[in-house]
């Protein structure tokens, strides 16, 4: 929460108690001003808010650990289907939430930890390119496994999942507080969600200070020298893969129950790499880069594609690029641009190393 | 016996396209220990420029005889992505070359996606019909076993072209100076080698090789899209692994193999897994073979180097 305090540009550093409250402000009060303007920006805000808890699973994994990860969506999926599986009327199973998101959970950290101990030995470049291949393999999978017993319903997907019920309370109803008014059930998915993503930031960022967070950093730094002062880097990274995953799988879960259907098309590699990005362009390593990294490139492919069609029908009398190709040439544009002209991303990481940075410019430590 | 014949028919067509794109792969490895992840995507910007060259050439000289339009569209697509390898290399990887290991990387995977949304842009999402200009009419040369002219050529000209490649990297002061640079690029300079003229010319020719894979893997199949160059690229860097990356002959070697592995794959999964599985799943066996080497084997079939070089 601090970091993200921080973060607030001109506050943060001046008067840090205002910027955080500021930043809780924004948080609570964001999906009522979005309800001016129309239903559909509250269900961005809700999908910004789960692109935030994926983002912050690859961050444990990239930025704090340094493996690069391109399957990561493949865990999201796990989550979904998992979810998709034990609660709907597929199977005509309906499991409660709070038996599912366990259970997702779990076999989340199961697929992070069986890709985990094979590539343990890789480094680097090879690492990205067989987690990716995990993820093509997961996602032809899901594809086909549909034949010749119906697993996954194939390329169509599974419909009509179990909305989420927290005691009774069915977050996909609309609550009728009189005749005129009711609270969209958007809002309550935005408030559980945003609960949610609370939970995980206070986690990650005990954890980031935490023996193991510092264990990372140190492995991430310099593998060599963390294997020689005792941190068992096999154990770190199998933590770093089952962690990131079960995050990736508790999003998937609420991902495919706030959706109502999961569908392979979801789970698609560019997924996985539009969460790399919003990692990197945020700051690798750093809780708040993940957060705003997450809620620019999700929000921002939306506003465009509300501006874009208009601007462009405005300008050229036609539609020349549609919002999902604009969306792509955003992305990819940001991965390039971010690593050639501000590798550490929008909010860099570690301040206090750059403080130390300073102080060895200055000439005052070693 | 027949069908065995054939598989390994399609393995070696396959295979020789994999192994043509997976010594772009190989090349740029050994010299900048980079994965070229955008190399793939030149496959596709090879094929797409020769159909636009071919589409044009319809128009304008339509009597014109199959193989000279042939000649004629590899001869603007070669330039074509030989220009876009080298603007690649200059403007993202260079400034990048003395950063973190993965930022390389990130780039490389923006570039590649940079360039399937800019084909999308320009050539639309849509698969367009490639010409078939060599005839697809197979022959039998052995009773049940087919094979096209298409499919002859495709073996004979990506042989031609990587026994050049060769040649140009063994016996002349080009490759000289390219092998210096993989082995120590430092050193090479010392040695009056103009190492960025080498590594940009590394990159140049990856791509024109690239390009004459795109043009005969979109004529064997007859389609052309986006996204086509996509997971034959991932696959010929499978094969550059499975045959130890930085090494030349390996990558081709890896390339056969692999283009067998899968086309056997394809062809007997159903019969292996009694049915479960069909050929549907194709895709994965490289991604296996790929985990495989790398666990097993990292320096791959022929190679030297070791995987841990990131």
């Amino acid at each position: 929460m601090n970091e993200l305090a921080l973060a607030v540009p001109w506050l943060g550093k001046r008067n840090p108690q205002a910027a955080r409250w500021l930043v809780i402000a924004i948080a609570i009060g964001a999906p009522l001003v979005a309800m001016m303007f129309g239903r559909t920006w509250v269900r961005v805000l809700d999908f910004a808010l789960l692109y935030i808890l994926l983002a912050l699973g690859l961050n444990l994994v990239v930025g704090f650990a340094g493996l690069l990860d391109l399957g990561y969506i493949a865990f999201y999926a796990v989550g979904a289907y998992t979810a998709a599986f034990l609660a709907s009327p597929h199977f005509d199973l309906h499991t409660p939430i709070w038996i599912v998101l366990p259970l997702a959970a779990f076999f989340a950290a199961m697929a992070g930890i069986t890709l985990g101990f094979p590539v343990l030995r890789l480094r680097g470049d090879y690492l990205a390119i067989v987690t990716l291949g995990f993820g093509e393999i997961v996602r032809i999978f899901m594809n086909n496994l549909n034949y010749p017993i119906n697993i996954t319903n194939g390329p169509q997907g599974i419909n009509s999942l179990d909305p989420i019920v927290l005691f009774g309370w069915d977050l996909s109803r609309n609550i009728q507080v009189t005749e005129e008014l009711a609270i969209n059930s958007l809002f309550l998915y935005y408030y559980f969600f945003l609960a949610c993503v609370v939970g995980s930031i206070i986690f990650i960022s005990r954890l980031q200070i935490s023996r193991v967070g510092r264990a990372w950093a140190a492995m991430r730094d310099d593998e060599l020298a963390a294997k020689a002062i005792g941190i068992n880097t096999r154990n770190m990274k199998l933590l770093a893969f089952s962690l990131g995953a079960t995050f990736g799988g508790v999003s998937g879960v609420l991902f495919g129950t706030f959706q109502g259907f999961v569908s392979p098309e979801s789970f698609s590699l560019m997924e996985s790499i539009a969460v790399l990005t919003m990692v990197v362009f945020g700051g690798m390593g750093n809780i708040a880069g993940a957060i705003v990294g997450a809620i620019i490139l999700s929000a921002l492919p939306e506003i465009l594609r509300h501006l874009a069609v208009p601007v462009q029908q405005a300008l050229f009398g036609h539609v020349l690029l549609d919002p999902e190709v604009l969306r792509m040439l955003l992305l990819s544009l940001a991965m390039i641009l971010m690593m050639l002209l501000r590798p550490s991303g929008l909010i860099p990481a570690n301040a206090k190393y750059s403080h130390i940075r300073y102080l060895k410019a200055k000439g005052v430590t070693e | 016996m027949e069908i065995f014949l054939q598989q390994i028919v399609n393995g070696l067509v396959v295979g020789s396209v994999y192994a043509l794109v997976a010594l772009g792969y190989t090349m740029v490895y050994g010299i900048l220990g980079l994965i070229n992840f955008a190399h793939g995507d030149l496959v596709m910007v090879g094929a797409l420029t020769a159909l636009q060259t071919m589409m044009f050439l319809m128009g304008v000289a339509p009597g014109m005889s199959p193989i000279a339009m042939l000649t004629l569209s590899l001869l603007v697509a070669i330039p074509v992505c030989m220009l876009l390898a080298f603007t690649m290399e200059r403007l993202a990887y260079r400034p990048l070359r003395n950063a973190p290991r993965l930022a390389p990387l990130i780039t490389a995977i923006g570039v590649s996606f940079l360039l399937q949304t800019l084909a999308m842009i320009i050539w639309g999402r849509n698969y367009h019909t490639f010409p078939q200009l060599i005839s697809t009419t197979p022959i039998q040369p052995i009773e049940g076993v087919f094979i096209t002219p298409i499919q002859i050529t495709i073996i004979i000209v990506s042989a031609l072209m990587m026994a050049g490649l060769i040649l140009l990297v063994t016996k002349t002061k080009l490759g000289r100076a390219m092998r210096a640079t993989a082995e120590n690029h430092r050193v090479a300079a010392l040695m009056g080698v103009d190492t960025n003229m080498i590594i940009a010319l590394t990159f140049v020719l990856g791509a024109a090789l690239a390009a004459v894979a795109g043009v005969m893997f979109a004529s064997n199949y007859g389609i052309a899209h986006y996204g086509m160059g996509f997971m034959p690229g991932l696959k010929a860097f499978t094969a550059a692994v499975l045959g130890g990356i930085g090494n030349l002959g390996g990558a081709m070697l890896g390339g056969i193999v692999l283009g067998l592995v899968e086309s056997f794959g394809a062809g007997y999964i159903e019969q292996a897994t009694f049915g479960f599985l069909n050929s549907s799943y194709q895709d994965i066996f490289a991604f296996i073979i790929l985990g495989l080497v790398l666990i097993f084997k990292p320096t791959g079939l022929l190679g030297e180097r070791v995987s841990d070089r990131a």
